[in-house]
């Protein structure tokens, strides 16, 4: 081994424990709530082995509760990881280099902090490596599979969720979520229609339809209102200097 | 004992896994095959993790009770400031004490 593969390993390794520790609580949580949604630990283990993205985890296993059509848990599911659709084109250039395996393999991977550690490493100049990709992958799916069976096993021991305040721990986290996004553009209107629109739906339509019906009117105003002038010029400008 | 696995649980999972798989490389295949996104289908995109999230949140908070209500609207000043895990801790303290200490 030479040491800059060494080096390579050090680096996603630290990452990675690092990520895994801040997303502790979540997997330990994703846990305890499935079991008081009526999964089995053993499902909630695969949920998290084969979907490996803990907010659509977390949505999916909310939506399980409310007795919701399966197609529309899916299709919840894939709204919520839609970002990822975002994260794999970007990060297009810097793994255009492996094999078609490597990045069918690579990208199975791809969480909002990978996306975010590869995009540092490439903006640092280093070449970024389907080891250093694995490493640090792998560094952060091992613990959130072994904390999502610790969970779990927590909540089968918990009668009432209430009694001791998980319930409010899913929304406070999904805000938490919404309010990490305020720095895009249109967040305001989007956040108000959806909010407006879920809270109508659920009064007037009923539940699970205010879910898609909000997030409907959110991302309607998102396509509506006015585009950044600056995202404009230069997409126009680069269609006509091609053609 | 109970059943370790149910039958539509499994399908939806499995489908969920499926549907999270082609997100994750659908960015790549598409770019890799189109100059560009047409910028207001980009910023539905954008919108996209906002719209959705805000949906399981805004319900919760304005029908859950006042006890939700209430540790919401502190979560979210705390919010303002802090990241995630302390937003949690947060909630988590207010509405044990709205429940235990206030209401006794």
């Amino acid at each position: 081994m030479t040491p800059d593969t060494k080096e390579e390993i050090r680096d996603a390794f630290r990452r990675g424990i690092a990520v895994a520790i801040a997303a502790s609580p979540f997997a330990v949580l994703f846990g305890a709530v499935s079991i008081d949604n009526g999964l089995t630990v053993a499902e909630a283990t695969l949920m998290s082995a084969t979907l490996y993205a803990g907010a659509s985890q977390l949505v999916g296993v909310e939506l399980f509760n409310h007795h919701v059509a399966p197609w529309l848990v899916v299709l919840s599911i894939f709204a919520v990881n839609f970002r990822h659709v975002l994260y794999s084109a970007a990060i297009a250039p810097h793994i255009r280099h492996l094999t078609f395996w490597q990045k069918a393999t690579s990208l199975f991977l791809l969480t909002d902090p990978q996306f975010a550690e590869t995009e540092r490493r490439a903006d640092a100049g280093i070449r970024v490596s389907y080891l250093w990709l694995m490493v640090l992958g792998f560094s952060v799916y091992v613990p959130w599979l072994c904390l999502t069976v610790v969970g779990g096993l927590l909540g089968n021991l918990i009668g009432d969720p209430k009694a001791i305040g998980i319930d409010v721990l899913l929304p406070v986290y999904f805000m938490g979520l919404v309010m990490g996004f305020r720095s895009r553009a249109n967040w305001l209107p989007v956040v108000l229609a959806s909010g407006v629109g879920s809270v109508l739906a659920m009064h007037f339509v009923g539940s699970p339809w205010h879910v898609s019906l909000g997030a409907l009117a959110g991302v309607a105003v998102a396509a509506l209102l006015p585009l950044d002038k600056e995202d404009e010029a230069p997409a126009g400008t680069v269609a006509e200097g091609e053609a | 004992m109970e059943n370790m696995f149910h039958m539509q649980t499994l399908l939806i999972i499995a489908a969920g896994a499926v549907a999270t798989y082609l997100t994750r490389v659908g960015g790549y295949v598409f770019i890799t095959r189109m100059k560009r996104i047409p910028p207001r289908a980009e910023a539905a995109l954008n919108a996209v993790p906002a719209a959705v999230l805000t949906t399981l949140v805004a319900p919760a908070a304005i029908t859950g009770g006042w006890d939700v209500s209430i540790t919401m609207a502190v979560a979210f000043i705390v919010g303002l400031r802090l990241k995630l895990l302390p937003m949690l801790a947060v909630g988590w303290v207010v509405v044990m004490l709205l429940r235990h200490v206030i209401t006794g």
